[in-house]
Parts: structure tokens; sequence; C-alpha cells
């Protein structure tokens, strides 16, 4: 077929020229004889294109003759094998055709659908500006996270995943890009370096997707430090020390852009992480790691994914700023004989600090009020997940915040100190927390129903209850999930 | 004291991973593979299974303890076709071991070297956990395990040219005794041709084509999914009318859809040890084969 087309084009562009050439008669004349030349020449070329056109049909006829006999060689291959004889090297393929699918990459589609009934939607925690992608869902039906993930091994030295999310939201469909990465093969030496946008790898939670949480939510310290998860564009590298147990250590060097981030011209985000595990026997497992995570900023706006919020002009910012977190993550997995599929324990807790200054600013209007802060924030949860039959897992889970936030050199230019820490979110009441409890339902790798109810107390309002319905189903391929 | 403390810390370290060096890492992803690999290897390799007879091989985390195991590997031997596909490319992706990644001589995948049977003519999750690849369990047919042995020592000889006598030597005198072994099995086998069984997951059909024992049902609905009340209802009626000899369930399944089927149907439930470690018997790959047999047997027997 290629063949057919480049002779056509090569005819084309041959009639072209000779346009050319006569549109041009002016300066070059061309004589009668040399037309002829051209004329016989031309004809010489339609002719060749016709015997290559039957070369080409000939050429297809044998290879479908010959596909058609691989197809039945390997019928009788497998034939010879269902004998009980092993016929050496010989795959099952449907015989010599090349497909171009066969390089496609793996698509997977993940669709989050759910319905939530809660009062508020708003989400509020007291002493934590909120930002990225913090939030509660809206009341009644919505479509959550859907996820589109394409992967591959690009060749034998990288690998490289893209991760997208679609979101619907207010009318409005969002498609936001969540990990578009690459990543080294074969280095070797325990070593595997990664660039791109991706998840960053402190904490356990942090580079694990939404879809594969435990809880339809997110903990709370992941949404009051991180907006969700810490997102960075930059560069990975990770090795794995040579033991017998499992070491391994990371770092990344960003552009700290994100939240907890902020704006700035240096690439500031450097993070750092460590972890280790083992096996305490057959039936059980464990990891700890440790991470931490600095960045500074010129400007930080703060103020996330809240829905529903008055359109009011105001502005939350925090200028020259300076972030550090500090964490430690911990799991434990239990399975009678390391075999999952009947019945499994998990138990997970995180604990993260954060150190943030900055110059902290409010403006609504005219109004303005500005500070010094330094704040010292803290928040941990930890869930246990146990399936007790194939198919069915319960889970509970405890989240704590807790913020110490100082000021000096207040300015009150129309907003008093009580205002503005409360509408700059840095005002501090009691510890948020939450309580929540889930059932799912797991009839195959690639679906999920679940069930969840959750009492949240943000330290401000009364207790809230939300109680949630959520499918989270997988199309297509579907990776592997980590420890 | 702490600078001391340290670099004996470090020492140590080095001291381990020389250790290691002396020999041939072998990381094998199930016992039968380990079981092989040490036959072939013999004292040049130092061979590590990741699962045990009692882990469902399809379904195991790819845990802290195995992603250091990968780490340290010379060579994988895996069964391969998607089975470990829940786990195996996430270990090799952590590991940064360049030289067990895909493509490499270090990769190697047992049911890749012979053909496969029930290669899917349609892909659709509707029909449960299908492999693309054909049935990936191959182990149990001795011919395609031979097979799969003449690779494997070549591979080894390949990544290990300084041993590649010793190597040789080791696979022709497992050739010469499997060959005998596989003629005094099939003899005994034929007392199973054209008998019935019922199976708990498609991972017999390598044995059972090898000694022409039909599987007249299956306790999973579909490939992968776990047995439903409905279906074992239906199980029922087949089995009253195909009068199986027995209900084959691996060291690693669950049989409490296997023990209902057995008490309401009369039909004996027979465990089989389905890979090395299985059971007390099976203690290396001819003790596996010899245990299987006459476990069959005995069933056959019995009724």
């Amino acid at each position: 077929m290629k063949l057919d087309r480049f002779l056509t084009g090569s005819l084309l562009s041959g009639g072209l020229l000779l346009s050319s050439y006569g549109f041009a008669g002016e300066q070059i004349m061309v004589d009668k004889a040399e037309y002829e030349q051209l004329k016989a020449a031309v004809k010489l070329l339609m002719e060749e294109s016709k015997t290559s056109k039957q070369a080409v049909q000939d050429a297809q006829q044998a290879a479908s003759e010959a596909a058609a006999s691989a197809q039945a060689a390997s019928k009788e291959a497998e034939r010879v094998a269902e004998r009980g004889r092993a016929a050496p090297k010989k795959v099952a393929s449907t015989g010599g055709r090349i497909s171009g699918n066969e390089f496609n990459p793996a698509i997977s589609l993940i669709l989050d659908g759910r319905y939530t009934d809660i009062d508020n939607s708003d989400l509020e925690l007291p002493g934590f500006q909120l930002g990225g992608e913090a939030g509660l869902p809206d009341n009644g039906f919505t479509t959550g996270h859907n996820e589109l993930v394409i992967s591959a091994n690009i060749d034998d030295k990288f690998y490289g995943a893209l991760t997208a999310a679609i979101v619907y939201d207010e009318g409005e469909t969002e498609f936001e890009l969540e990990e578009a990465y690459i990543e080294t093969l074969g280095l070797g030496h325990g070593l595997t370096l990664k660039g791109g946008r991706f998840f960053s790898g402190i904490g356990y939670l942090n580079s694990i997707h939404d879809h594969a949480h435990d809880f339809a939510d997110r903990p709370l310290v992941y949404d009051a430090l991180f907006g969700g998860h810490l997102m960075e564009t930059g560069l990975q590298a990770r090795w794995v020390a040579p033991t017998d147990f499992y070491l391994s250590f990371g770092a990344e060097v960003t552009s700290g852009s994100e939240f907890p981030g902020g704006e700035n011209d240096n690439n500031n985000g450097l993070g750092f992480f460590v972890k280790t595990g083992g096996d305490i026997n057959e039936s059980s497992s464990w990891q700890l790691g440790a991470s931490y995570y600095t960045t500074d900023f010129d400007v930080r706006e703060a103020g996330g994914h809240s829905h529903g919020h008055g359109d009011d002009e105001a502005d939350n910012e925090l200028l020259d700023g300076d972030v550090d977190i500090a964490g430690i993550d911990f799991v434990y997995k239990w399975a009678p004989n390391g075999n999952p599929k009947q019945t499994n324990f998990k138990f997970q807790a995180e604990y993260f600090v954060r150190d943030e200054k900055g110059h902290a600013e409010f403006t609504e209007g005219l109004n303005s009020a500005e500070a010094d802060y330094d704040g010292e924030q803290e928040g941990f949860y930890a869930q246990a997940i146990y399936q007790f039959m194939p198919a069915w897992r319960v889970g509970v889970r405890y989240d704590h915040l807790e913020a110490d936030n100082r000021f000096i050199n207040f300015v009150d230019n129309g907003i008093d100190l009580d205002e503005f820490l409360e509408e700059s979110g840095l005002g501090t009441v009691d510890d948020p927390n939450r309580t929540s409890v889930m059932l799912d339902y797991t009839p195959s790798h690639f679906s999920r129903i679940r069930l969840q109810y959750s009492e949240f107390d943000n330290g401000l309002d009364d207790t809230e209850d939300m109680i949630t319905l959520q499918y989270i189903m997988s199309l297509g391929s579907h990776g592997a999930h980590s420890y | 004291m702490r600078i001391q403390i340290i670099a004996a810390a470090l020492a140590a370290l080095l001291t381990v991973s020389m250790e290691a060096q002396a020999k041939l890492n072998v990381f094998a992803c199930e016992p039968e593979w380990k079981s092989l690999a040490e036959t072939l290897g013999g004292e040049q390799v130092k061979v590590t299974s990741a699962t045990t007879a009692f882990q469902d091989p399809h379904h195991i985390e790819a845990r802290p303890s195995l992603i250091a195991k990968t780490r340290r590997a010379d060579v994988l031997i895996c069964t391969g076709s998607e089975l470990e596909i829940g786990w195996l490319p996430l270990l090799l992706r952590q590991s940064g071991n360049g030289s067990v990644q895909e493509g490499q001589p270090g990769y190697f995948m047992a049911s890749e070297q012979v053909s496969r049977i029930e290669v899917p003519q349609q892909m659709d999750r509707s029909m449960g956990d299908i492999h693309a690849g054909g049935n990936p369990h191959v182990h149990l047919d001795p011919h395609r395990l031979l097979t799969i042995a003449q690779a494997f020592s070549a591979r080894l000889q390949a990544l290990d040219p300084d041993h590649m006598d010793d190597y040789q030597g080791r696979l022709e005198n497992f050739e010469a005794r499997w060959l005998t072994a596989i003629e005094s099995w099939e003899k005994q086998a034929v007392a199973l041709k054209g008998k019935k069984v019922v199976v708990h997951h498609k991972n017999w059909s390598y044995l059972l084509n090898w000694l022409g024992v039909e599987a007249v049902a299956d306790l999973e609905p579909k490939p992968g999914i776990p047995p439903t009340s409905s279906h074992l209802v239906s199980l029922l009626q087949v089995t009253k009318a195909e009068q199986p000899e027995a209900i084959l369930v691996a060291a690693y399944q669950d049989d409490k859809g296997a023990r209902w089927l057995a008490d309401k149907s009369g039909v004996p439930l027979v465990r089989l040890p389905f890979t090395v470690g299985g059971n007390e018997d099976a203690g290396d790959l001819t003790s596996l084969y010899e245990n299987t047999l006459s476990l069959l047997l005995s069933a056959v027997n019995g009724s």
C-alpha cells in the first residue's frame, strides 16, 4: 500500500513539475522533442506503477497465505501441546501479522462516582490556610475523581506514565494533570531517576492516587498540610541499598511552587525521604518511613477548591514564606500465611509537623490587615482495615490536627485582629478531628463499592456528619498497586 | 565513637553485599522455580522464592522485603504470561536493578519458553481473570518443565560462564533422571486416563492434559472469581451427572466451597500440593510429581 501511495505521489509531483515548466514558458522554451521525451517518461513511470501494484498485490496475497498457514501451524502446535508434549519455543501467536496495537501503552480509566449526604461542604480548618485540592464533596450526587492513566515502558531505558483527573465541578469539566513523568529502568546499582510532574515520594499515602486509598476522602493531615497531595515538578532520585533488609533513600529537587509552597524564582522545593521495612514472619510485614520537605517562596495565595463560597473580593496571601515539613509514616500488614485473598489486615499511621513563617496579608476591598506570622501545625491519622471475608472489608480511621500560630507586628487597616484571624484561616480555635468508618465490597480487582460514615469536628462549629456511598471502577489494564 | 559505629555498620553492609556476590543471586517468583534453580545451579547459586506454596501467586503484595531481594538479584526466574502482573512489574521498577529488567539476560519467564494452552480468542474482563498469553500454570507438565530446565540452564551458563561445565553437568544429570521419572509416571498414570475431576481454578489444566484426565467443572464461576453459592448449587447437579473421581484444591486455596460440594455430592476432596512445599512430602520437583500422582491414584482407587 505504501509503495502505491509513493508512486502516485511521485507521479503527481512529476506532473506539477511539468506544468510549472509549461507555465514558465516565456523564459524556458520546451521544444516538442523534449515534450515527447517527457511524455514517454511519464508513460513508462505509469507502466512501472502498474507492475509495482501487481507486485504489491502478489505480496499481500502471499502474506495473507503465510499468516493463514502460520495460524494453522500454531493451532497444530496447540493440539500437539494439548497431547502433553512441550513444543519448545513456539509462542502461540496468530501468525506473522505486525500490528501497531501491540505497542499501545497500558491505558486504564478509573471511574469514581458518589452520593454524599453532608450539610456544609465548605471545608474550614481553623489554624490552617487551605490550598491545592483541599475540600469536601458537594451534597448529593457527584462524579468524583475520574482518572485516566496511561503508562508503558518507553524502551529498555525508560518508563513513562501520565495520570490526568477529569473532574466535573459546578457546571464545568476540568482536566487536571496529576502526574506526567519519565523514570529510568535499567540504571542499575539500585538507582532510579524520575523527572517531570509527579506526586512527591514523601510520606506513605502521598504518592498513592486517591482511587487506591481505603477511604472516600483523604486524611485531614494531607488536606491541611499538602492541599491533598504534595505534587511536584522536578527531579527525583531514589536509591535502594544492597542490604538484606529493605532500605531506600530518595531526594527531590522541585519547583516548590505548589501548595504549601508558592511562587518563587529558584526551584526552591527540596524533599528527602528514607524508607525501610521487612517481614516479621510469613504472615506479617511492615514499612517505616521518614520524610522532610522544605521550600520558600515570594507569594502564596491561600484558599483552595472551596466550593460554593461567596464571591467576595478577598485576597489572602502569605509573602516571603518559608515552609518546613517533617513526617514519619508506618504501615503494618498481616495476612494468614501471607495469602491476602481470604482475610487480611492493614494498619497505617502518619504524622507530620509543619513549621511555616511569612508575612500574612488579608485584603478585602479597601480594608486590609497584616502581620508577621510564625506557625507550627501538626497532625496525624491512624487507620485499620480488615478484610473479614473475600471481597468485603471494614475500616476505621481517626484524624487529628493541631495548630499553634503566633503573630507579631499586627497592622489594622480597617480589619481588626479577630476578623483577620478568622478570615485568613490562621486563627486557631479547638483542634479539628474526625472519625470515619467504612465498609467496602470489592467483587473483583476492578470494581469497588464503598459506604462511609464520618463524624467531623473542625473545632469551630458543631460536629458534622457525612455519609458517602461511592463506586470506584477501573477499566482497561490495571497496574499493580504498591505496598 | 559515633564515627566508629557508623564505620562498623558500613563495613558490615559491605561484607554482606560482597558475600552475596560470590554466588549468583536467583530470585524465584514461585517455589517450583526455586527448586528448579537449586537443582540446576547447585552451590553456584543462592535462591530465594518470593512466594510460598500457601500463597496465591496471582495475589501477593510488592512487600519491602521483596524489593530488597529484587535489588540484589542477578537473575529472575518467574512464571510470566501475566501471572505475576500484580506485583512483579512494581518490584522491577522499584528495585533500580538494571540486570533483571525485561529484555535483559537476567529476566527469565518460564512459561514463555514453551507453548501455552487456553489462549483466549477474545479478551474481556467479564470473562474473569484471564491471561492474554494463555494459561501460565505450566509447571505441572513434566515435558514442558524439561524444556524450561534446558532454557534456564542455558541462561545460567550465559550469565556465569566460569561455571558453564558445572551447570551443563547438572542439567544432563537432571534430564536423565527426569526422563526416567516421566516414563514411570506415565506408566502409573494409565489408571487415570479418561477419569473426571472438578477443579478450583484452571491451574491444573497442564497436569490434567498430560494425564488425560478431564475437568468437568470449575468451582470458580469465572477464572479468579471466588465460588458463589448459586454457582456451587449448579455444580452439584453437574457433579451428580458426571460422577467425577475427585475435587482438586491447591494448598494455597480456601477449601470452603470444595468442602461444601464434597459433603453434598460424596465426591472426595483432594488437596494437592500444587507446588514444592505444598505438603510435607512435596519437598522438590520429583517428589511434587510423585506425591501428586499418588494422591490422584488413591482418590481413583478409593472410589
